[in-house]
Formats: C-alpha cells, structure tokens, sequence
C-alpha cells in the first residue's frame, strides 16, 4: 500500500515536471506567449516547441533509461557500485559511437548508424567485464570496479585516437557529443532514442522475478527454478540496447545510473516489483529536474546536465562506497 | 527419488566427484559426511543442477534430470545453500515468497495458496514473527531458518542442505535439527543434509553417506559408521569414542588420541 502511494506520487512529479519544465529558461515563455496568435510570438513558440519540449522529452527517457540500467546491474553484479559507468559500459557505447561518426556511416534498416554501433560496443564491454569478473571469481567491488576503470581509460583512448585521425568536421561533432548534453532540435533524438527506452523498459518489466532472485545469487535463483544463464544473457541485450541508444543521442551522462536506483531503493525497498517502476519514473524526473535546474542558474547560458549531475554523483559514490565498507572488507 | 548412476563430475578440468552410484528412495533422512573438499556441496548443487554436464546419469522420480526444465526441477526440489550473508536488503517476507516462484501461474501476484503456503513455511521454521524484517538484520540462527522456510515455501518433495548448522549456537543447532526431522517424519519430505558433525549423524540419521576425495566410501546406518575403521577410512584419523550406557550409543570424542603409556 505504502509503495504503491510512493508510486502514484513519483508519477505525478514526473507528469509535473515534463509539464513544466519547458516553461522555464533563459527566454521568458509563457502561457501567453504560446497561446497568441500573433506573429509577434512565433519565435517563443518555436524555442517551445522545437527545442524547450523535445529537449525535456529527451531528458525524461535517458534518466528513465540510464537509471533502470544502472538497477539491473545491480541487481545482476550484486554490487551496490555496479552501473553503466563504473562498468566502463557507457565507454563501449561512446567508442562505438565515435567509429560511426568518424566513418560517416549511412543509417541501417532505418536506425541511426551511431545507436547500432553504440549497442555493439556497449555488449562487447558488458562481456567484458563480465568474463573478467567471472575469471576472477568474484563481483567484489575491487574487480569490477578496476576493470570498469581500465576500460574505459582504454576505450577513452582510443577515442582520442580516432579524433586524431579523423577529417576536422568528424571530429568537432565528437567532440560536442561527448561533452554529453541534451541540445536538441526538433524531434529526430527523441525517435531514435525511443525505441531502445521502450523496448529495453517494457523487457525489463517482464523480468522483474528474475532480478529479484538473481538479486540473491546465482545458486540460489537457479535452485528456484531460473535458467540463470540464459536470463542474464537476455538481460545484458536489453542493457546494451538503452544504453547504447541513449548514449548515441545524448553522450555519456554520469551518475545517473548510480544515484537514481539507490533513492528509489530507498522509497520503496529492495522488490523489482516496486523498484523497477520507482527506478523509471524517479530517474526520468530527477534527470529533468537537473537539466532543468542546470539551465536556470545565474550565470545566463545552459550548462550541460551531465556537469550537475557528476558533481552530485562523485561524492554520492564515495558515500556509498563508505557505508558499505563492511562488505567491502568481506568481499573486496 | 533421486538415482545416481556411475556418477562423475569435473569442475575447470578437476575431478571433483568420481564414479558415484546411489539410490535415495522417497521419505529418507540421509546425513552426507566426509572432510572437506570431498565433494559434498558439488554433489547437492549437481543434484539441482547448479552444476550440469557430468558423466554417468542423474534421474529425478525416474527420468534423467537433464529432460527436466529448471523451473521443473524447483517444483521437486529446493536447496538451502551455506548462507555466505551477502542476501541483499529483501524482507523475510518478501524473500521466502520468492520461493513460489516455480508454481507462479500469474505474473504479478501470489494467490490465495501461494499466501498459505508462504504463511505455513514461515509458521513451521518459527520466522513469522520477524517476517518484516530486512534480511540484513538477522542473526546467523534467524538467517538460516530463514532460508530453510523459502526452500519450503517451494512445497518441493526433496530438500537439499548444505550445512544447515553450520555456525549456529547449540540451541539453534537444536532447533534446525529438530525442524528437519519433523518435516522428515510428519510431512514426509526426503532430506539430504551436509553435515560436518559426526555425533549428531550418530543420533540424528537413519541413513549416513560419506564422501572422501569425490568417492562414495561408506553408506550405512549410525551404528555401522561409529567404529574405528569405517571413521578411519572417511576421515583418515584415528577417533576416541565414549560409550553412553543409558542409551547404548557411541559418541566421537574430540582431541586427538592420547598415545599409549
């Protein structure tokens, strides 16, 4: 009951928040504005509607996204620290991504060329880490988080490689997207972005009792009847797919992943019945709140949501990695 | 009834259990020894299939336990692991209902014999009380009937335990014991447990198993294992024993032997 009470309230502040989000900003949109019909007001409704909305749209679905990722590793790795950017996953996704912009390839069969490649390298990484964990015998802290670590020093290098080679043009549009930030305009990143969020989300929902008790450990979950293998195969797709989609449109945003799990976790416990929506809807609405806030400060220009969000998130991770230093002992 | 036929099984190019044949019919409380290393929990987590793919064959209720589905195999057949006391932030209650999850026929919600049947296993292993309770906060006695009433919340026919006593005070010791055999005795329940305690698999089992570097050596009743040889030949280490005249037992005595004057 308490929950589902927690549920209806983050719906509601995340209908809020998408409602009034794009009202705020450097420009002054109002009610008005958007209403009138005079010429006068066409520039209001165009920042409104070609930029303001799509770009809240945008936010909405890689926080939802990012951070019902970052649960699932969780709940896989069984490790509070696992999340798409401690695992170097994000890295995979953005030197996939790169690749396609530097190459220049065409989209295929109606995706964009840089989601597509974002996937594969966001997978490969996931397979990654997790053969080394699995070598190593352990998810502890130390072997994950080293290896997420060592990945993405590599990976960052090897962008920093391909910017080096690349033709001019390539390359500032890396270096813009990696800067990571939700400027848009009109719709395209918000349709590209969709369909890895809604199919990731809606598999994700289909497998809440197999991250309740994969959340247990393997033998455990095996003993109550799951294909353990198979499941976190599936599971591992469906990561790679959000991430990699989000990754593609809107550069690595960090932290996300991280914070917005253990909050919700902390709303409404630790059932993926309960936590998997909790996740999506308070990662969709605190990622908006930021880009939001981020863009309301003081100083007259947009600053990009993943800068908030990393200074929120560095000292949110030594938090937890402090809290947890009991654990840390037993199994780092 | 679970049937091993020339057995083997090699874990990362070790053989860990070699050439194992043994019956275990439906109903019996069977006590499985040996030191470590012997294969013990290897053989437990073959049997749920944790483990697949070894030599010689397995049948569960007369079929080879590889044509069964997993989810087929939970509805037989549960497992109370040694608790390594990583369980996550899950309430008790939340966890044993975990439990139903090989007889869940809708996806989102337990029904009525769902919630009778989490509700018994809680009443059985005495858990009910602390049901809300996250699985953080219990002790190691809590933890393990804990564990013991979501492996029952399963309604399997066979339960599998690798040292339910393990790390428990000797009155939780009792406990564990004395609910073991009760479901083995008034709900029928087949029960296979590990067990480190020689005394307690004289008093306690009808039927002792042991292992010793992945061999069966031994299966027989109490009073064949306790004599010198037999132990010897499990253990490889002479024991003491006492002898209880009231009940006419033997026990193991620890220490090491005094040498002969």
């Amino acid at each position: 009951m308490r929950n589902k009470v927690i549920l209806l309230i983050l719906a509601a502040l995340s209908v809020g928040i998408v409602l009034l989000a794009p009202l705020s900003g450097t420009m002054d949109i109002g009610l008005r504005e958007l209403l009138s019909d005079s010429d006068d007001a066409d520039m209001q409704k165009t920042v409104f509607w070609k930029i303001r909305v799509p770009r809240v749209l945008l936010a909405y679905l890689a926080g939802l996204g990012l951070s019902v990722c970052g649960m699932v590793f969780q709940a896989i790795f069984r490790n509070a620290l696992a999340t798409p950017f401690t695992l170097g996953v994000a890295s995979g996704a953005s030197l996939g991504t790169a690749i396609a912009m530097i190459l220049g390839i065409p989209p295929l069969l109606g995706f964009s060329s840089t989601s597509i490649f974002a996937f594969v390298g966001a997978l490969a990484t996931i397979l990654i880490v997790f053969g080394i964990a699995r070598l190593r015998g352990s998810f502890s802290n130390t072997t994950l988080i080293l290896t997420g670590v060592a990945i993405s020093y590599f990976f960052s290098s090897l962008i920093l490689l391909l910017q080096y080679l690349g033709d001019q043009h390539n390359v500032i549009k890396i270096l813009r997207w990696i800067m990571g930030g939700l400027n848009v305009w009109g719709y395209g990143p918000c349709v590209n972005v969709f369909p890895f969020v809604a199919i990731g989300g809606l598999l994700i929902f289909f497998y809440t009792h197999h991250l309740n008790l994969l959340a247990t450990g393997d033998d455990i979950a095996t003993s109550r009847g799951i294909d353990v293998s198979r499941s976190r195969k599936i599971l591992f797709l469906v990561t790679s797919l959000v991430v990699g989609g989000i990754v593609a449109e809107c550069g690595p945003i960090g932290f996300v992943g991280l914070m917005c799990p253990h909050i919700a976790r902390l709303l409404v416990g630790a059932d993926h019945r309960y936590l998997v929506p909790a996740t999506m809807l308070f990662g969709g609405f605190f990622l908006t709140a930021c880009d939001t806030l981020s863009g309301s400060l003081p100083i007259g220009y947009q600053l990009p949501v993943g800068i908030l969000t990393s200074i929120m998130g560095g000292p949110f991770f030594l938090w937890l990695l402090l809290k947890r230093k009991r654990e840390y002992a037993e199994f780092g | 009834m679970i049937e091993l036929k020339r057995f083997s099984f090699s874990l990362e190019g070790k053989r860990i259990l070699t050439d194992i044949s043994l019956t275990i019919n439906k109903g019996e409380f069977v006590l499985l020894l040996g030191p470590n290393g012997a294969g013990k929990t290897t053989l437990l987590k073959c049997l749920v299939r944790i483990y697949r793919d070894g030599d010689g064959e397995i049948l569960l209720d007369d079929q080879s336990l590889e044509s069964y589905t997993q989810r087929d195999i939970a509805r037989r057949l549960s497992y109370v692991p040694q608790s390594d006391g990583r369980l996550t932030s899950f309430t008790v209650y939340d966890f044993v209902a975990m439990g139903r999850y090989p007889h869940l026929t809708s996806f989102f919600s337990l029904n009525t014999h769902d919630r009778e049947v989490i509700d018994s296993a809680l009443d059985r292993t005495n858990t009910r009380g602390f049901a809300d309770r996250s699985l953080e906060t219990l002790s190691g006695g809590e933890r393990q009937r804990v564990l013991i009433a979501a492996a029952l919340a399963q309604e399997p026919q066979i339960l599998l335990l690798d040292e339910p006593t393990a790390f428990l005070d000797p009155k939780h010791q009792d406990e564990v014991l004395d609910l073991l055999v009760e479901l083995n005795r008034d709900a029928g329940l087949t029960i296979i447990s590990v067990s480190h305690d020689i005394n307690m698999a004289a008093t306690q089992g009808q039927r002792i198993l042991a292992l010793r570097e992945g061999r069966a050596v031994f299966d027989g009743t109490p009073a064949e294992l306790m004599t010198d040889e037999v132990l010897e030949s499990i253990y490889d280490k002479s024991f003491s024993f006492v002898e209880d005249r009231h009940s006419n037992m033997r026990y193991v005595v620890p220490g090491r032997r005094q040498r002969e004057p």
